[in-house]
């Protein structure tokens, strides 16, 4: 399976080891064309302005929302969660707007309120979880399914094909949430590259009705 | 819930690898950096290159300025202290900064570094080879940058730097535990730390390239060196341009490895005057080993 990290900024080389630990094809993602043939995208941490603008000058942020009108599944740490967010409170940065939710970033404070918890999430059991200047999650659309809390707010969302993480799994060594984000790239390639079967099977039951 | 942990300090500096930190010294010049992708911004008084052209004693800035950066940018603002000076460390804790230079740019107060491990908030230091590199480590420094030159918008320092700590490091590859044993010792840190330089075949933090960047092609050359990222001290605000050139610095430093991409980001800038090393007065990499 070949996952694509975004590698415009931030600790996409953590992304990349993890991935390549778990035995998926990790490549680095700067232009539209490195966007072709990938099962998955990763959008890392790092400053989510600073990706935006990247992002908006290398015409990348049409290309991420094609791609994820074809149904791949996209994954975003922290700064990459901000950036998929369909708001952004206070602010006016660029986002992609690819999940139902509100976000305020750096709402837990500056660097010396960064903070480590323990965390329990859906389907991965306990994890570490490293908080960098993170985002907080301030709405949500029912849609989302909540995988984690903290403090009963929720720190791990997914809508559909889309997942983030106001944490980072990928500065723990950790490699349980990338293998549940590798589960969803998984089953959304066996959906693409059965479309043909499928459709046989669809003329052939049709056939049978006749 | 734990803050302050040594994984929070040296993850925000993960957080930075592959951008351009400027150095900025108001707040629209903040905004200016922020708007053309800068990953965070470095509070000071003057630049280098005015803090040689000035002389006398260069201090902390005023903490004043310091906040009305913070207020004017969503990205991480540094600050920096002077080398061994606690109690200016302190005040930018206090302050809120995101993290903290110990900078040979400012006039030392003490032969002696901080000691970082007693600090919250993160610190990076500066490193002209792998003996310095090491011991601002275990002191406590979450990131380490080359010293290079700063305030001459000429690059070999900071290419000496880069290349002299990879020579290092590539030199413990084949040492016995004895030899490392006597390099720990002469470099004044713990054996752990060689250990870890040697098994890693890098620095055990984000290392970053700093001290005379004054074009795009020199943010490229750095990052060609294998720096993780790059600070712009005076290259930026002292060009003819500063928002073109802030802004061609940081797609310098994404596309480092793509040359035909560089000569579009490179044409029609205009950089800083350089100075000539040999012609220096003061050299401030000579300060704080």
């Amino acid at each position: 399976m070949k996952i694509g990290v975004l590698a415009l900024q931030g600790d996409f080389r953590e992304h990349i080891r993890i991935l390549r630990k778990l035995d998926a094809d990790a490549v680095e993602v700067r232009m539209p064309k490195d966007l072709n043939g990938i099962d998955g995208l990763i959008i890392p941490g790092g400053e989510s302005t600073s990706i935006g603008i990247l992002m908006k000058r290398a015409g990348m942020d049409r290309e991420i929302k094609n791609k994820h009108n074809d149904g791949m599944p996209i994954y975003g740490t922290c700064a990459g969660a901000i950036l998929l967010a369909k708001e952004i409170i206070g602010n006016r940065q660029l986002t992609l707007g690819l999940i139902d939710i509100s976000v305020k970033r750096n709402d837990y404070g500056r660097q010396i309120d960064s903070f480590e918890a323990d965390l329990s999430i859906k389907d991965v059991g306990d994890f570490k979880g490293i908080f960098i200047r993170a985002p907080r999650i301030a709405r949500f659309n029912n849609h989302c399914q909540i995988l984690s809390e903290l403090n009963l707010e929720p720190v791990m969302l997914r809508e559909n094909n889309v997942l983030i993480t106001t944490f980072h799994p990928e500065l723990t060594g950790d490699a349980r949430v990338h293998k549940y984000f590798l589960d969803m790239a998984q089953e959304h390639k066996e959906l693409k590259d059965a479309p043909e079967d499928a459709a046989n099977q669809n003329s052939r039951e049709a056939l049978l009705e006749l | 819930m734990e803050k302050g942990t040594y994984v929070l300090k040296k993850g925000l500096a993960e957080m930075l690898k592959g951008g351009v930190i400027m150095d900025v010294v108001n707040a629209e010049q903040a905004k200016t950096a922020e708007k053309a992708g800068a990953v965070a911004v470095m509070a000071l008084e003057m630049v280098p290159a005015d803090i040689r052209a000035a002389g006398g004693v260069a201090r902390m800035a005023d903490p004043k300025k310091i906040k009305e950066i913070m207020d004017a940018v969503s990205v991480p603002v540094m600050a920096k202290a002077r080398i061994g000076h606690i109690a200016e460390a302190r005040i930018l804790e206090a302050l809120g900064v995101d993290y903290i230079d110990e900078s040979e740019v400012l006039t030392p107060a003490d032969n002696k570094h901080i000691d970082k491990h007693r600090f919250k908030v993160p610190f990076v230091c500066g490193a002209k080879d792998l003996g310095e590199a090491l011991r601002r480590i275990s002191e406590g420094a979450a990131m380490i940058r080359t010293k290079g030159e700063a305030g001459t918008g000429n690059i070999i320092e900071a290419v000496k730097h880069t290349q002299m700590i990879s020579e290092q490091i590539l030199s413990l590859k084949n040492k016995s535990r004895w030899e490392t044993g006597k390099i720990a010792s002469e470099f004044k840190v713990p054996l752990s730390l060689i250990e870890e330089a040697r098994k890693m075949q890098r620095l055990p933090v984000v290392n970053f390239a700093a001290g005379g960047i004054a074009t795009p092609a020199d943010a490229a050359l750095m990052m060609l060196l294998g720096a993780d990222g790059i600070f712009v001290g005076s290259g930026i605000f002292k060009a003819a341009s500063p928002e073109k050139m802030a802004k061609s610095i940081v797609d310098a430093v994404v596309h480092y490895n793509d040359a035909e991409k560089l000569a579009k980001i490179s044409s029609g800038l205009e950089g800083m005057k350089g100075i000539e090393i040999e012609k220096l007065e003061v050299k401030m990499q000579e300060r704080g080993k």
